[in-house]
């Protein structure tokens, strides 16, 4: 009887958590729900919704999660009749891969360099970089301008990529990967005659690719979602990247608004869902316990 | 090691990256420093003048204004609550399911939630519908609850999942050992866990703290670059001041909040080493 009882209130705990929990997590989930569904409302159907957005008509939005007739016209329109919807798609991917890859190539020796040598000097270069890593973009904005605008690539995809790829940030995590070092390894592989270089390839790099990672997946979802930088550095509309197009009004486009924003969405879940361990890894890295 | 070779190694493994770091970021500083103190259009020395015109600017210390107000707002809002869902979730089975719907938000792109907050905040939008009320939150002060909201959402995840980290890190015989000394659920977190997340709590301090200016992305896109007068940051500030080319005072406010930031940083620092020690 006892052990029922006792089972009973385990049972009525759980259900008092999940119900507290579900508050805000209802928050969290509800936005992606209704972009999914909105992407496939016909143009007649969602500017029913809409017109009480856009028209001061005293009623209020409406919504349904089932379309009444689903159609793929958005995504068509999109994806095969909108040429500059492209370009801006192929200038996130570009823009992404080309930061990650360069902070990748800098960031690994960068770290393996701060916590294989160890001194004064070093140390004190190092809380420079967390300074620096610190900084927000609004600080460093005028920096950069004034060298980009020195070297001539005001207006081009290198505005965004050089002051990206020298982030410190990555460097950081990187760092934190490596706090483990196993200090005897190293001396007996320095005994045996290894260099520096053979270090860091052979110990070095398995050591780093948990956090390599989680800098990968933390750096995605921050370059995939530059804002600030191409609104600061370029002018040309064409070499926007995805993160800012969206038709300029959205009244009568909404359809087209929605299927962009999934198409926006979905590499981001990606990301999300494969690394979602090591993004936890990299934010729980980040902290900035010595 | 020998110190020379020692230097010589470090130096090969850093200095690729510190060279674009020193271009990029370390030398124009400085140039900005000068510029704080020189007049943008013939270059001449100009002493405190620029810094004078940034203190008179009414847009800046408006700007200044709304952003110590919302970091006020935001900081202890994000603490409790995440607190508050890491306590929910510790030695919960499903806890990894809910970290994950906590950090979606952090994959939606900016242009998504503003198109979302359109929906949900205007005048005949999805918050109105559900009170029955016909308020236009984004055009009176109540846009700053938005982007207060709109910040909570955005990083209560990793919140959680750091709060929960360190709860985790709290060795398993500590509170055992209070429990069987007969503390019950409320003593064994205040007197045994909570003190434990010290450091914890200054790291998520100083990360929301930096991440209230990315507020701003969130806030342009819904609103522009004049939003209503409670939202507008200091970000915004920056973007329009650049955007007008006003570079003397803007360089002049850039030294400002840098250096209000370092000293907010390396004091958390001294705080934080003092925490571990203890």
């Amino acid at each position: 009887m006892k052990a029922v009882f006792r089972r009973g209130k385990q049972i009525g705990l759980t259900l008092f958590r999940i119900v507290l929990l579900a508050l805000p997590g209802v928050f969290m989930v509800l936005p992606v729900l209704l972009l999914l569904s909105g992407s496939i409302m016909s143009a007649q159907e969602l500017s029913d919704y809409f017109r009480p957005l856009w028209e001061d008509t005293g009623d209020y939005i409406g919504w349904r999660f089932l379309a009444r007739y689903p159609v793929w016209d958005h995504y068509v329109r999109l994806l095969f009749f909108t040429p500059p919807f492209l370009n801006a798609f192929w200038n996130s991917v570009k823009l992404t891969a080309a930061i990650l890859l360069s902070q990748l190539v800098l960031s690994v020796p960068a770290a393996w360099g701060f916590s294989v040598y160890r001194f004064r000097f070093s140390r004190f270069l190092f809380l420079v970089y967390v300074v620096l890593m610190l900084m927000p973009f609004q600080v460093t904005m005028l920096s950069q301008y004034i060298v980009l605008n020195g070297i001539g690539v005001m207006n081009t995809h290198l505005a965004l990529i050089l002051p990206a790829a020298f982030s410190t940030f990555p460097v950081f995590l990187i760092y934190r990967g490596f706090r483990d070092l196993p200090r005897e390894l190293l001396e007996a592989g320095r005994i045996d005659g290894a260099g520096e270089w053979d270090l860091f390839i052979r110990i070095g790099l398995p050591l780093a690719s948990g956090n390599v990672l989680a800098a990968g997946v933390l750096g995605f979802l921050e370059y995939w979602n530059m804002i600030e930088q191409p609104l600061a550095f370029l002018e040309d509309l064409s070499l926007w990247p995805l993160s800012l197009y969206l038709p300029a009004d959205a009244a009568g486009q909404e359809g087209i608004a929605f299927a962009a924003s999934v198409i926006l969405l979905i590499p981001a879940i990606f990301v999300f869902l494969l690394g979602r361990d090591y993004l936890e890894k990299g934010i729980v890295a980040s902290a900035l316990k010595e | 090691m020998k110190k020379k070779k020692q230097w010589r190694s470090f130096a090969f493994f850093v200095l690729p990256g510190f060279l674009g770091i020193s271009g990029f970021m370390l030398l124009p500083f400085l140039d900005v420093i000068r510029r704080s103190f020189t007049a943008a259009a013939t270059g001449r020395f100009v002493g405190g003048d620029n810094y004078a015109r940034v203190f008179e600017n009414q847009a800046f210390w408006l700007a200044v204004k709304n952003t110590a107000r919302f970091t006020a707002v935001c900081l202890p809002l994000l603490l409790l609550l995440g607190l508050f869902c890491a306590m929910l979730l510790s030695d919960f089975a499903q806890a990894q399911f809910w970290k994950s719907v906590f950090l979606l938000p952090m994959a939606m792109p900016s242009v998504t939630v503003a198109m979302i907050w359109k929906m949900v905040f205007s005048k005949g939008g999805f918050l109105n519908r559900f009170l029955g009320a016909s308020i236009d939150y984004m055009g009176t002060g109540a846009s700053f609850w938005v982007l207060v909201f709109s910040y909570v959402w955005k990083n209560l995840g990793y919140t959680v999942v750091l709060w929960l980290a360190g709860i985790c890190s709290v060795p398993k015989d500590t509170t055992e050992a209070a429990r069987v000394d007969g503390a019950g659920w409320v003593r064994v977190w205040i007197f045994v866990r909570l003190p434990q997340l010290k450091g914890v709590f200054y790291t998520i301090t100083v990360l929301s703290f930096l991440n209230t200016f990315k507020s701003f992305r969130e806030a342009y896109l819904v609103a522009g670059s004049y939003p209503q007068e409670k939202m507008y940051l200091l970000s915004h500030l920056f973007n329009n001041w650049f955007a007008a080319l006003e570079l003397d005072k803007m360089s002049a406010a850039a030294v400002c909040l840098a250096l209000v930031l370092l000293i907010f940083v390396l004091l958390f620092f001294a705080l934080f080493q003092r925490g571990e020690e203890a």
